[in-house]
């Protein structure tokens, strides 16, 4: 069991602005990068393939994964990092399970997730 | 040297800095500690305060109100002496409460504590010996082995590295930095790891 002053110091850490990503999403992570002094945004667009850590605290990570000329490319995002400028979610995907770790053996047409139409 | 602090491991978990980076920490709710006896080199023979945490009022012998008495905040579960130099000695009066803020951002201190018991453990955890192998007909596998020779030395040597007790031991983590403090909670947010279990008690003190 996680102590109440634990979770009072994560709270204070979480940002309220990432809530609705679901395994499945398409989403566009736009991440600051420093780069000496100087900044940059880079983004990252994918599929949510896992939510890690749980939600309900400042721990939570999510696996971003694309293909990136035919190479399946994985990134892991700390949700709560201020480093990361904003979440955009492109569309919801159809999906039965909250890790879509099967897609790592698909490729192609096969690694499509089917498009959602109504979630907005 | 100034004063130290008693406190209680909360648990671990991250926080992220103003670059962005996640930094782990340990969080200690430290405090609030009460000066409740000062000893001196004429009394004594040497300057240290004593400093007590968590309030009891149950199971409390008489004695052991009168020690607290002339402090006049009450008695306290927890006990601990920390040395300090002639100079702060007359800056601390009894009763005075010290909290989390006694330390500062980007400080060094060191944590002492006791490790979680393991009990009785073999050699394998104990000593990280090898073992042997769990497959190919190995019928050696977690022991210790051969302790010692024959008729010369005809005993094993003290200290031979056996099976027995590990862990609840004091041990003291030094150099880790503080990484947050809460002053109105006495929360102290230290880098990195301490000995013990969620709920153990520590001991704080400034990094030499």
């Amino acid at each position: 069991m996680v102590s109440p002053i634990i979770r009072d110091i994560e709270k204070r850490q979480m940002r309220v602005d990432h809530y609705f990503i679901k395994p499945g999403d398409k989403v566009s992570v736009h991440t600051r990068i420093i780069e000496g002094d100087k900044q940059r945004i880079q983004v990252f667009t994918g599929d949510v393939i896992a939510i890690n850590n749980g939600r309900a605290n400042s721990r939570t990570t999510i696996t971003v994964r694309k293909s990136s000329s035919g190479f399946g490319v994985e990134r892991i995002f700390p949700l709560h990092s201020p480093l990361i400028e904003k979440i955009e979610l492109i569309n919801r995907g159809i999906v039965r399970r909250a890790k879509l770790y099967y897609q790592r053996n698909r490729s192609g047409n096969a690694a499509k997730i089917k498009v959602k139409t109504d979630w907005r | 040297m100034s004063a130290g602090l008693i406190g209680k491991k909360v648990g671990m978990t991250q926080i992220f800095n103003e670059d962005g980076v996640s930094i782990p920490v340990t969080v200690i709710e430290a405090g609030p500690c009460f000066i409740i006896q000062k000893k001196s080199t004429e009394k004594d023979g040497y300057c240290a305060v004593q400093v007590g945490f968590e309030q009891k009022s149950k199971n409390v012998r008489k004695p052991e109100a009168g020690h607290f008495k002339s402090a006049g905040k009450g008695i306290f579960r927890r006990l601990k002496e920390f040395r300090v130099n002639e100079k702060d000695l007359q800056g601390l009066n009894l009763g005075d409460e010290l909290k989390a803020d006694l330390f500062k951002v980007g400080e060094k201190v060191k944590v002492t504590g006791f490790t979680k018991g393991r009990g009785f453990t073999g050699v394998v955890k104990r000593w990280n010996f090898s073992g042997g192998s769990d497959a190919h007909g190995s019928k050696f596998h977690r022991k210790g082995g051969a302790v010692g020779q024959n008729v010369h030395p005809g005993k094993i040597w003290k200290g031979k590295r056996m099976a027995g007790r590990l862990g609840n031991e004091q041990v003291t983590i030094k150099n880790l930095e503080v990484v947050k403090i809460y002053p109105e909670k006495n929360l102290l947010l230290l880098k990195g790891a301490i000995p013990g279990a969620t709920g153990g008690v520590v001991y704080i003190k400034k990094s030499k």
